[in-house]
Formats: C-alpha cells, sequence, structure tokens
C-alpha cells in the first residue's frame, strides 16, 4: 500500500473539495497524546516505545470501523527519499522522519489520516481535510482520540490538562491550522496589515511547510497560538471566524482587482501560464509564484481550460523528494530544476487535454 | 516566544528566509511585522525555542548551569533542571509535578492562563469530568431558579445529588 501512496504524490484527500476550496486549500487538526508512566519519546528505552507502538495499534484494531482500512509503517523501513516524499505531503512531520526508533505512522487509506507514534510525543494524531472542515476534522481527531483512550492510559492531569513533552502543547493539546492561498490581499499590499491583525487574536501565522518554510506563492498556515486555558471548541470558533473573515477580506481583494485591473490581472496570470508552459528550468520557489497567478486567474475565470486543482498537485509534486521520486533517481539541485518544468508541462498538458 | 527584533511582545509571524542557501527563522510580533514590509528585511536571528523557554524559566541556561542550586530531578525519567533548561523539553508526565513550582510563571506566560477548561479523556481523566458537569448543572440551577422553574430546579438538584454521591 505504501508504494501506491508514494506513486500518487499528491495525497488523496487532496482531490477532495471542500467549502471556500477557491481560498482555503485545507484544513487540519493535530492531537498531541502521551501514555502515563512511560517516559517521552526523548528518553524512552526501545521496550517503552515498542510499548507505545503496540498499544495504539492493538487499540485501533479493535476498531477498525473507527480509523477505517490503514496500514502501520515503521519509520526503519522506508528509506530517506521516501520519508521525505511522506514529509512533503504533509503525512508526517521533518522530526518523525529523523526519528528512526521504534517511530511509526499509522497512514489511513485515502491519507486523511495519520497517526504518528514516537515522534516528540507518543502519539500524535493528524486529521487533513481539504477546504474549511476544521470541524469535521476535529470530530475524527477526537473520535480517533476517545479510541485509542479505551485500551491506553493517557497522561492527563486534572490542571493542566494533557501533558506533552512540549510546555507548548500542554492543555488540549491540539493545533488546528488552516492553509489558506491569499493572492488578492497580497497583490493589493493588504497581506502584512492583515496578518499581523491576527497575532492579536492569539494566532500564529507561517509559511506552507510549518515552522521550517518561508511564506511562498501567497500560502500561509495560520494555527492556534496556545494550548492551555481555552476549549477546542472555542479555539477552533476563534480560528474559523477568523479564516472567514479573511476569506471575505480575499474575495473582496480579488473582486477589486478584478474591477480595477482586469486586463493586468488577465496578462499576469496569462503570462505566468505562459511561462510554466514552456520553461525547461525552475525553482520551486519561481515555480509556486507562478502557480499562484496561475490559480488565481482560474478562480477569477481569466484563464479558461486550466484545471483549478493544478496549485494542490503541483505544490506537492515539485518538492524535492518527490520530483526524485518520479524521477527514481537522486537529482542535484539544477537536475530538479529541470525535472520540476518537465512535470509541470506534463501537468498542463494533462489538465488542457482534459478540458478540451 | 518573544519577538525577536524588540523582544518586548510576544512574536506571532513566524517564516523562514532562505538568503544564500542559508535559512533563517524569523519570529515577529504584529508591531515589528508591520513595519518590515513584504517580510523581507535583515535581521540576525540568534533565536532558540531552548534559549526562550529558560527565560521564561527565570534564569539563563548557563547562570542553571554553573550555579546548579537547585538539584530538582524527576524520580520517573531522570530528567534534570539544568536538562530541561538545554532541551526545553520534559521527559516525562510526572516531570510536570515535579517542576511544578518553577512551571506555572512560564505557563503562564506562553498560553496565557494555567488552567485547562478543554477536553477530559474518559479514563484517564478520572473524576473531573463528573466535576465539570455538577458545575455545569449548577450554573444551569442558578438560571432555573431565577426564572423561577421550579420544578425543572429540583429535577437538576436531585442529577447534582447523585453526581456527588459518586464523587465520594
Ligand atoms: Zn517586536
Ligand atoms: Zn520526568
Amino acid at each position: 500500500m505504501l508504494n501506491e501512496y508514494l506513486k500518487n504524490a499528491s495525497a488523496k484527500w487532496m482531490k477532495g473539495e471542500g467549502p471556500y476550496h477557491n481560498i482555503v486549500l485545507s484544513s487540519r487538526i493535530r492531537f498531541a497524546r502521551n501514555l502515563k508512566n512511560i517516559p517521552f519519546p526523548s528518553l524512552a528505552g526501545d521496550e517503552d516505545t515498542e510499548k507505545v507502538v503496540n498499544t495504539t495499534k492493538d487499540s485501533l484494531k479493535r476498531a477498525e470501523t473507527g480509523l477505517g482500512k490503514h496500514q502501520l509503517t515503521w519509520m526503519k523501513d522506508l528509506d530517506n527519499l521516501e520519508k521525505q516524499v511522506m514529509v512533503e505531503k504533509h503525512l508526517i512531520s521533518p522530526l518523525l522522519a529523523k526519528e528512526d526508533r521504534n517511530s511509526a505512522v499509522m497512514l489511513r487509506e485515502d491519507e486523511a489520516v495519520s497517526i504518528m507514534l514516537n515522534e516528540e510525543d507518543h502519539i500524535r494524531i493528524q486529521c487533513l481535510f481539504p477546504g474549511l472542515q476544521l470541524e469535521k476534522a476535529y470530530e475524527l481527531a477526537d473520535q480517533l482520540d476517545d479510541l485509542i483512550e479505551e485500551s491506553a492510559d493517557y497522561a492527563f492531569d486534572e490542571e493542566l490538562g494533557f501533558l506533552t513533552a512540549c510546555p507548548t502543547n500542554v492543555g488540549t493539546g491540539m493545533r488546528a491550522s488552516v492553509m489558506l492561498h491569499l493572492p488578492g490581499l497580497a497583490l493589493s499590499k493588504q497581506i502584512n496589515r492583515i496578518l499581523s491583525a491576527i497575532g492579536q487574536v492569539g494566532l500564529a501565522v507561517r509559511g506552507l511547510y510549518g515552522e521550517e518554510s518561508e511564506v511562498v506563492g501567497n500560502i500561509f498556515q495560520i494555527s492556534n497560538q496556545i494550548t492551555l486555558g481555552q476549549s477546542e471548541k472555542d479555539m477552533i470558533k476563534n480560528l474559523l471566524g477568523v479564516t472567514k473573515q479573511l476569506v471575505e477580506q480575499e474575495e473582496q481583494a480579488r473582486q477589486n482587482l478584478l474591477n480595477e485591473s482586469k486586463i493586468r490581472l488577465a496578462d499576469k496570470s496569462g503570462r505566468a501560464f505562459g511561462k510554466l508552459s514552456n520553461a525547461r528550468i525552475i525553482s520551486s520557489k519561481e515555480a509556486l509564484e507562478l502557480l499562484s497567478q496561475v490559480r488565481l486567474g482560474v478562480d477569477l475565470g481569466l484563464l479558461e481550460n486550466v484545471d483549478p486543482t493544478i496549485l494542490d498537485d503541483l505544490m506537492v509534486l515539485i518538492r524535492p523528494a518527490n520530483l526524485q521520486k518520479y524521477a527514481r533517481k537522486d537529482l542535484n539541485p539544477q537536475d530538479r530544476d529541470i525535472k520540476r518544468a518537465e512535470i509541470i508541462r506534463k501537468r498542463i498538458d494533462l489538465s488542457t487535454n482534459k478540458e478540451g | 516566544m518573544m519577538c525577536q527584533n524588540c523582544s518586548k511582545r510576544p512574536a506571532t509571524v513566524h517564516w523562514t528566509k532562505i538568503i544564500n542557501n542559508e535559512k533563517t527563522e524569523v519570529h515577529l510580533c504584529e508591531v515589528c511585522a508591520k513595519e518590515s514590509n513584504q517580510f523581507d528585511f535583515d535581521i540576525d536571528s540568534s533565536f532558540s525555542l531552548q534559549n526562550f523557554l529558560t527565560g521564561l524559566m527565570g534564569g539563563d541556561p548557563e547562570d542553571l548551569r554553573i550555579s546548579d542550586q537547585k538539584k530538582v530531578q524527576c524520580d520517573t525519567c531522570g530528567l534534570t533542571h539544568q536538562q530541561f533548561a538545554k532541551m526545553g523539553r520534559f521527559g516525562c508526565g510526572k516531570c510536570y509535578e515535579v517542576f511544578g513550582e518553577q512551571l506555572k510563571p512560564m505557563l503562564k506566560r506562553i498560553h496565557g492562563s494555567t488552567s485547562h477548561s478543554g477536553k477530559v479523556p474518559k479514563r484517564a481523566g478520572g473524576t473531573l469530568r463528573i466535576k465539570r458537569r455538577i458545575s455545569e448543572l449548577k450554573e444551569s440551577l442558578q438560571r432555573c431558579i431565577y426564572r423561577e422553574e421550579f420544578e425543572k430546579a429540583a429535577e437538576i438538584r436531585d442529577e447534582i445529588k447523585k453526581l456527588e454521591e459518586e464523587l465520594e
């Protein structure tokens, strides 16, 4: 089954559409959980980490309907490239990819659920949905959490809540986040003002690949900053409210741009499409920026016959490990830039043929 | 974490910039982020989570290592205060009790709160679920009395009594 994932570069859940999918690319909920009386992974022995995997595996096996068809994969059974592909698909964290000591991931067939074992915490439940579906993702994570807890004793404190390796996660242990494509706000130069306002309501803003990424292609990840003192529902409500406002502002900005400079906008996205269709060498940064402009053009009806999911797919496909998986060999950065241009051209051919 | 530019306000905007293949993490408060145009400026980032957390514990890591005044150690996982200062991570759930006293001000500064009001797990949560339920019921009891819905109030009162018996 794992070969399947690696063959189909973009995750299956991405193919789905969700509410506000033209602006909200995805919604994610992550729960950090630890078992009682077992040291956290950084200080745990082999017996301990094995116990974590077995306990989680057993509890979810008994509840097959809860998690659905899934597979457990040990990190030590994967080569570096395979791990990196999973990181680029947001299925595992960069930290898990680095860990070999009885670290594992339980992946649901559609890749919408991944449960990381022995990462920074014993158990990290992650649910990913396309579009703005935070509540749905929360419900699923909550349900899986209950299933695991039926046979696992969690480290929980009446006053501090769920105990985690890092004090920045203690309490709910929950990180809720949305990935947004905001080219309208960026083009109209409102983005800095708006993003800085977000900080005032307890949310944090990051680039495409979480903590280790710069903001490129106008893609922003917004998540709750604190985990203690508020209920999960309130945290989600807060993030949901801010996201909806951002969607509104982005729509407004797009409309204004359309009213004021439609021809320039059409020119910009048309040129971006031309570059992507004809480039022979392209960096990931340039590709993401052009893809952002193309996607905006598609969303606004300025570019016809281009598949709107082009950005979601290529965002993953053009990353280094996915490229090398596709090329079936190691590539140096220059070769990657060539391979990247090739993949983009193929993907564009595919989508335009399909439409026309 | 605090803003790396002014160190006065919490950092709420985070990203990584890459210049000449060198990655730099940038963490800014809303004021400094606003001043920076298009996320583009040069700041020498010497930020690390460890130092940050240690700072919140009320001392810098060098001090702790040299003076070694507090020989606090977790008896379950063996983590010492010095190790925590270095890693910024706890070793087990028990650590939260062991380092509890120093922990509170740190949690207060990270989260603005020191008490959990979210999900209570069914098993590990023990009696907390019942206690939460009781305080919810007490609130609705007050509302019923205020609205003079005495029949419903009596029902709620009985339910509270039953739950309180369960606690004993
Ligand atoms: Zn500042
Ligand atoms: Zn400990």
